[in-house]
């Protein structure tokens, strides 16, 4: 069947901090210059912020950039950062530790990234960006040169079983002169492009690490707006990367989650399980008594930084936000470098849709950033994450020898591995014991999948695709005791026996759309393709 | 002939609603709001029955906040003409919306009125009804089929244990259940479109409409969480057990 199309001189992917701050900077120059321009930006959450998950306190930077006015213009920045703390736990006790500088927290402030969102999507809509929230691009398309002119999305109403239902609709071309992927960390459409344009060459591979949040409401007594705490240690091994974080926001809500690097080498660990045990801690659990669970969800990051940064354009498109990966990780801070980043491409985008000569491929864009703020501050924290391979001590250690002597000024720089080679057989490992949910301050995973609010029309392809449908068994199960049944934050991988041999069961429908299978399968044979539109998670405050 | 169909804005149905700590109401404050699924059947219904050239004009209603405007988009985008925004303050009660719909119905004349059986929000399935009395029009509630004539509409109900199966004079009144229909997918060139259909806004006052509440909610309350069961050992144990523990027998 023909499908629709439609034209613009810009189509977005994602609508978030990254994707919505280049609509945004797109319009603001066409105004300036008095020139039309068409924006549209495509979002496969519900609305915009229904996938967004995030810690989050956020530095203001690029915010005060794009819109300086933000305060007066209503954006939900309400609680400046009061105090830091940075905390060391054993399983036991806890120790103050000095909170390293890049952790300071002053004129930062707490905030939920998906109400972020939505109010920057109304700043964008005011302007004319035109946004598309339900329609997620599942196809880039090519010209016979071989140049990007757009995405489609996806088809709705097809059948499991991949034939069109009684309530098929055939997706739409939307064609654009550069089309900006700003999908987020392990964008399944750059998964794609990296392949076909090789731009991961001479880059190092991205290293990732997920993060599982909790919202809760509190008892007044306890809520302190604008604390910030950190800690590391307990319950990880030294061998782990990873620790919490607990951001008290406005209305008695605190927002309390775990990152665990995924270059984690136990297959029986579960990050689900360790957040939930991590809750339980003496200097912890006080806090979260008498209160209540409201919210839940997970989502993967990019933590390579500078070195892991890919070749950024190519004929007809750009990368920007964490798909390329700007989290600056010593701070786990990406809203403001992922803003930064698509007001740096939306310059560069502009001045090239002006030229005189066509333009097929954005190179001011890569120039432009290495003269902005953006680049500068990477290249000072590039060496953090990756000293955390010779272990906690190893990483603080190097940490605080890099930051306080060397100023982030080493001659040398480290590099990352795959993070799914890092995973070891289980025969090296006993399988860890991990304490029961109480269900007052830790609990199971369905009744935390259930607060997400997720949800797939049942009836449609599953999104989880396998390369071969034998490797689960073969190879997951027989080496690695199916590790993708602890990773998984929504239990969406399950294998069972039912009498016959085992075989992996995908309960697709709760996927929350984190991205971790994708990452962290051992034989990459799980590729993440986008559902129907409208599907995943729908958070609120997150 | 014309068709007015009702769309209310609510919280999504995938969203798990939790009430506030006050207990004075749900919390919806950032929660993804859409059209309430039974009101999205109704126009579903109303833009087949335009297909079929048996509809003229199909006119979508909503009462409450500013931002039903997006359901009424929506609405919109799934094919009705134009859109009527009644604008109140927070939730109205079905008393109050049904007589906002009356004065409506006064205005536009339609020949059929398609409502949501109920909104999954409240659960009242209380406004058609009303609405019909107040009219004096006949109703056909919980309708999994509709066909329409030129003067009488057949609708067929789902009641307990059964179908059954009515002929209303036109105009009339008709709740669309489960049955009825699955809606459409949204097209995205027709939710384009439908920015530029027209969308008028009215106030209660505009309709000589006076809202007065009639209601008191005293305090909303998750319901009671469900305790572990027991295991019994044999029909002695349980019949026991549900005379002395349970006393029900
Ligand atoms: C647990 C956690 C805690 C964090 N804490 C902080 C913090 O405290 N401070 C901070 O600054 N940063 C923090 N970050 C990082 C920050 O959230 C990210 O760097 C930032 O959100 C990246 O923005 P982005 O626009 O690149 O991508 P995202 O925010 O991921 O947005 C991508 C959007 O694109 C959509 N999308 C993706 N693919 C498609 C497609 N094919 N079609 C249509 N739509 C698509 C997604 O649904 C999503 O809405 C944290 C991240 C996590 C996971
Ligand atoms: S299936 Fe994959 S993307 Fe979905 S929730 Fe599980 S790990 Fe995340």
């Amino acid at each position: 069947m023909q499908r629709d199309s439609m034209t613009y001189d810009v189509v977005i992917v994602g609508a978030g901090p990254s994707g919505l701050a280049a609509s945004i900077r797109l319009m603001q120059l066409a105004q300036e210059h008095q020139r039309e321009l068409s924006v549209c930006v495509l979002e496969k959450g519900s609305e915009v912020g229904a996938h967004i998950l995030s810690g989050a306190v956020m530095e203001p930077r690029a915010l005060n950039e794009l819109i300086p006015g933000w305060k007066a213009q209503g954006a939900p920045l309400h609680t400046p950062v009061q105090h830091d703390q940075f905390l060391f736990l054993t399983s036991q006790s806890s120790y103050r530790l000095p909170t390293p500088p890049q952790m300071h927290n002053d004129g930062n402030y707490v905030v939920s990234l998906g109400n972020f969102c939505r109010w920057l999507a109304q700043q964008a809509e005011a302007l004319g960006v035109e946004i598309y929230p339900g329609f997620a691009a599942a196809e880039v398309l090519y010209d016979e040169a071989g140049t990007v002119t757009g995405v489609a999305t996806g088809d709705m109403g097809v059948g499991r079983d991949g034939q069109p239902t009684t309530n098929y609709q055939p997706g739409m071309e939307l064609h654009a002169r550069y089309t900006l992927f700003a999908e987020g960390c392990r964008g399944s459409l750059t998964k794609t492009l990296f392949q076909r344009f090789g731009l991961r060459e001479g880059a190092d591979p991205q290293a990732y690490g997920i993060g599982i949040k909790e919202l809760w409401e509190i008892e007044p007594e306890k809520h302190q707006p604008g604390l910030v705490v950190h800690t590391i240690g307990w319950p990880l091994d030294r061998h782990t990367y990873g620790g919490s974080f607990l951001y008290h926001l406005e209305n008695r809500q605190v927002a309390v989650g775990f990152v665990i690097g995924l270059d984690y080498q136990n297959p029986y660990l579960s990050p689900f399980e360790e957040f939930q045990r991590f809750k339980t801690h003496p200097a912890i659990r006080p806090a979260f008594e008498g209160g209540r669970r409201i919210a839940y969800g997970a989502r993967t990051l990019s933590e390579g930084g500078l070195q892991s940064i890919p070749k950024l354009t190519f004929p007809g498109g750009l990368l920007i936000g964490d798909t390329a990966g700007f989290l600056n990780v010593s701070k786990i801070k990406g809203i403001h470098t992922a803003m930064k980043s698509g007001m740096v491409a939306a310059e560069s985008v502009f001045d090239a849709l002006g030229a005189a000569e066509p333009v097929l491929e954005v190179n001011a864009y890569p120039g432009q950033l290495k003269q902005s703020w953006l680049w500068d501050e990477l290249s000072q924290v590039r060496n953090i994450r990756p000293s955390f391979r010779w272990g906690l001590f190893g990483g603080i250690l190097y940490s605080a020898l890099d930051t306080y002597l060397l100023r982030g000024r080493a001659p040398w720089t480290l590099h990352h591995h795959e993070d799914h080679k890092a995973l070891k057989p289980a025969r090296a490992y006993t399988p860890i014991e991990y304490p029961k949910p109480d269900g007052k301050i830790s609990f199971d995973k369905l009744s935390s999948v259930f607060i997400s609010n997720t949800n797939h029309e049942e009836n449609q392809p599953c999104h989880l695709t396998l390369r071969d449908p034998d490797v689960p068994v073969t190879v997951n199960l027989a080496e690695y005791a199916g590790p993708e049944q602890r990773y998984c934050p929504a239990g969406v991988y399950e294998f069972v026996e039912e009498g016959g041999p085992s075989r992996l069961q995908i309960n697709a429908q709760n996927c929350v759309h984190c991205k971790t299978c994708d990452i962290k399968d051992p034989a990459q044979n799980i590729d993440w393709i986008v559902p129907e539109g409208g599907g995943g998670p729908n958070y609120p405050n997150m | 002939m014309k068709i007015l169909v009702t769309v209310k804005r609510v919280a999504d149905y995938n969203v798990k609603v939790y009430p506030k700590a006050d207990g004075s109401d749900v919390e919806i404050a950032n929660v993804k709001m859409s059209m309430n699924p039974f009101d999205e059947i109704a126009v579903e219904e109303a833009v087949r029955l335009k297909e079929s050239g048996n509809a003229t004009e199909i006119i979508a209603a909503s009462i409450g906040v500013s931002q039903c405007q997006e359901v009424l988009r929506t609405a919109l985008a799934m094919g009705a003409d134009r859109a009527i925004l009644v604008e109140t303050g927070a939730a109205p009660e079905p008393l109050a919306v049904a007589k906002l719909l009356k004065a409506l119905v006064e205005r536009e004349q339609p020949d059929l009125v398609i409502l949501g059986k109920q909104a999954i929000d409240g659960d009242c399935n209380q406004t058609g009804q009303m609405l019909a009395a107040l009219l004096g029009w006949g109703q056909g509630a919980f309708a999994s089929k509709l066909t329409l004539g030129e003067q009488e509409t057949e609708v067929t109900r789902e009641i307990d244990g059964g179908l059954e199966t009515l002929i209303l004079k036109l105009p009339a009144v008709v709740t669309a259940d489960l049955r009825l229909n699955e809606p459409r997918y949204v097209k995205l060139p027709n939710i384009i479109k439908a920015k530029k259909k027209l969308l008028t806004t009215l106030s209660p006052g505009d309709l000589d409409t006076v809202l007065a509440a009639q209601l008191t909610t005293l305090k909303v309350a998750e319901p009671p969480k469900r305790e572990a069961g027991i295991k019994v050992a044999d029909a002695a144990e349980l019949v026991a057990k549900l005379r002395n523990d349970v006393k029900v027998i």
